[in-house]
């Protein structure tokens, strides 16, 4: 090793520190490689191996290749994956339009109450998510408020043509699967897009201005693009573990609304087909990182990532 | 139908609150079109307040500015055509040089946009560097980057706020004369912010002092430096001795007899204000000699010199303690010692005359406030 770096560097260097400077990055990095070996690579490939085997649980499972459980688990679960995706990126939308203003407001105007409502933000992670959706039950039923809001605004008809509900009710229904994903993960959306509006120098809206630009060239020319960084990062935080997702689509849904993280995990704790759940898992696997990477690339948002 | 057709730009009892204080009291001020104009104070002077009302990126608690004859008060930023070279350059990062030089263009929908914005850019000697981004370049090219961005809209008014200021000594100058130079070139007004005297002097044809949100006076360098109207500009613009004196007669011939702590002096009575007799009589460093070759004599003794090339500097006490600033030009006279006797004269007319009545510290640094 040292002997390398006195050839490389082509002057004779110390053989001492830049041997310890060479294995200190390593030495480092093995904590994290060993968590991830452990708990992230090995259960990858133990996944993959299943999704391969053929048997059930009573006579246990034999490694036979099977490829043709893909074809075969796509065909048949193809609806729940689409709706899955179609769900998620209702909700990373939705999050979006609603987490923007609320972001640029924190960053740009709110000064000293910036912090505080920072921690509002953050506030909801202090309950679990599974009773924080569990309330939504709640929010959402038959008589309550936001019931009788629709009902008197007449919103519910909307929502009833557009296919969103039925029957004028809110709970079990697309809404409330949507409605719950959105509020789940909009701190996810509100974070990100607040660091990258936190960093955009009024000065330069203020040459913007100067230079003719409305409010909305301002922020279609200007604000925008700067926060471009910031509404990548949120709309994949929010994308990518939407459209996993089987919480709410089982306690905010009903059968027609079934999601495929809840068909995966149904046909592992339930069929108990780990072969075609894991084969499943592999194929949103594949599909979100596909669309994220055409995303990203579209976005073109290398150099400023 | 105009009772001021041309474009000059006029601010009227224009003033600007703040929620604990004021930036700006009701100031009156006419910058006449295609003249470059400095507003010149220390920091906290109001005077980029005023800029930025100007440029309609603050809104004025009162008064009026108008552009020739249209009233602009209350049109928005982005309706009006003033552009601002900002202090920090403000350069869009996301956008390429051209890009940037072409913002204004592209607003207001100029279909020519991108080839102007070239020739602007060649105009600032960076058109090779279009492609690139701003952070590519150095502080000197963003500077000039900004200068073409704004140019390029050719503007009724052009605001330039401390542009100069991020830059080296040996830059500044050099862009001091680019700018002045471009000014004349396009004939566009220039309203220039700066509370660098040195560079409002060399670069403006009028100045306008500002101090705590006040205008202290309004004229050309010259008029400003040979005859200020306050202890204020005449200490911020260059050096100043102010003596304190008593005006005590007429001495006929437009002159008057002054008493300067019991030595007589003369000054000439053209601009003495009116109805003052306590006065400070200001004379410039160089306006001193050493030796009695001017009409009015004083006796000192030196208590300091410094030798800069072109000249020496000396500090000279007077009898009353008072320490006078002389500076000899290095043109061969024979130079005085430390603690050498001296006498320093002047010729009446060489004076400029103020109330005494004022802080005669104002427009000072701390570290130049003399005692004694």
């Amino acid at each position: 090793m040292a002997n390398m770096a006195v050839a490389v560097g082509g002057t004779p260097a110390p053989a001492a520190r830049p041997t310890r400077r060479n294995w200190v990055p390593y030495a480092l990095l093995l904590p994290g490689l060993l968590w991830l070996a452990v708990f992230y690579a090995a259960p990858m490939f133990t996944l993959g191996s299943q999704s391969l085997q053929e048997g059930n649980v009573y006579d246990g499972y034999v490694l036979t290749g099977n490829v043709g459980i893909y074809p075969e688990a796509l065909s048949e679960y193809w609806p729940h994956l689409l709706r899955s995706l179609g769900y998620a990126a209702s909700a990373t939308i939705a999050g979006l339009v609603l987490a923007y203003p609320l972001a640029y407001y924190m960053a740009q105007k709110a000064g000293r109450w910036k912090n505080i409502m920072l921690i509002l933000v953050i506030a909801p992670f202090f309950t679990s998510f599974l009773i924080r959706t569990l309330a939504w039950r709640i929010i959402l039923s038959d008589g309550g408020v936001v019931s009788d809001i629709v009902h008197t605004t007449g919103l519910i008809n909307l929502l009833d043509i557009m296919g969103l509900t039925q029957g004028g009710t809110l709970l079990n229904s697309k809404f409330a699967v949507m409605a719950g994903l959105t509020y789940n993960f909009l701190p996810f959306m509100i974070l990100p897009l607040y660091a990258a509006l936190e960093r955009l120098d009024p000065r330069l809206m203020e040459a913007a201005r100067d230079l003719y630009a409305s409010g909305w060239e301002t922020f279609r020319h200007v604000i925008f693009p700067l926060s471009l960084p910031g509404v990548v990062a949120g709309t994949l935080l929010t994308f990518i573990p939407a459209t996993g997702d089987y919480i709410n689509s089982r306690l905010l849904g009903n059968t027609q609304t079934v999601m495929i993280g809840q068909v995966i995990d149904s046909l592992f704790l339930r069929v108990l087909d780990f072969p075609k759940a894991a084969a499943l898992s592999f194929i949103l696997l594949v599909m979100i990182v596909t669309l994220v990477g055409i995303y990203v690339r579209r976005a073109g948002t290398e150099e400023l990532v | 139908m105009a009772e001021n057709p041309s474009g000059d730009l006029r601010l009227v009892q224009l003033s600007k609150q703040f929620a604990d204080f004021t930036a700006c009291h009701p100031l009156d001020l006419t910058i006449p079109q295609g003249s470059f104009f400095a507003l010149l104070g220390p920091s906290g002077c109001g005077k980029t307040t005023t800029l930025r009302m100007i440029a309609g990126l603050e809104e004025p608690t009162g008064g009026s500015i108008f552009i020739g004859d249209t009233d602009i008060t209350h049109t928005k930023a982005y309706r009006r055509n003033v552009n601002t070279v900002f202090q920090s350059y403000a350069l869009f990062p996301h956008m390429t040089i051209i890009e940037n030089v072409a913002f204004g263009l592209k607003r207001r929908g100029d279909k020519e946009a991108m080839k102007k914005a070239q020739e602007a850019l060649d105009l600032v000697e960076l058109g090779h560097r279009a492609k690139q981004k701003p952070n590519q370049l150095s502080g000197g090219m963003q500077q000039r980057v900004a200068l073409a961005r704004a140019l390029v809209n050719r503007p009724d008014v052009l605001l330039l706020d401390e542009p100069l200021g991020a830059l080296d000594l040996k830059l500044r100058r050099q862009m001091q004369i680019e700018l002045k130079r471009i000014q004349l070139d396009v004939g566009i007004t220039f309203v220039h912010v700066t509370h660098d005297q040195e560079e409002a002097m060399t670069m403006a044809d009028e100045v306008a002092v500002m101090n705590a949100g006040r205008l202290e006076q309004v004229g050309t360098p010259t008029e400003l430096y040979d005859h200020p109207a306050s202890t204020f500009v005449a200490n911020f613009l260059g050096q100043s001795n102010l003596l304190t004196s008593r005006i005590v007669g007429d001495a006929g011939e437009g002159l008057l007899d002054v008493d300067c702590h019991g030595y007589p002096i003369r000054i000439a009575a053209a601009h003495v204000p009116a109805g003052v007799r306590d006065v400070f009589v200001g004379v410039r460093p160089e306006k001193l000699r050493i030796g009695h070759t001017g009409a009015n004599q004083l006796t000192g003794t030196i208590t300091d010199d410094s030798f800069t090339g072109v000249s020496t500097h000396y500090l000279v006490q007077l009898p009353w303690g008072f320490e006078v600033t002389v500076v000899q030009p290095n043109d061969g006279s024979p130079r005085a010692k430390v603690g050498e006797k001296v006498d320093i004269s002047w010729d009446p007319g060489s004076e400029f005359v103020l109330d005494a009545r004022q802080d005669e510290d104002a427009g000072l640094l701390d570290e130049e406030i003399r005692h004694g």
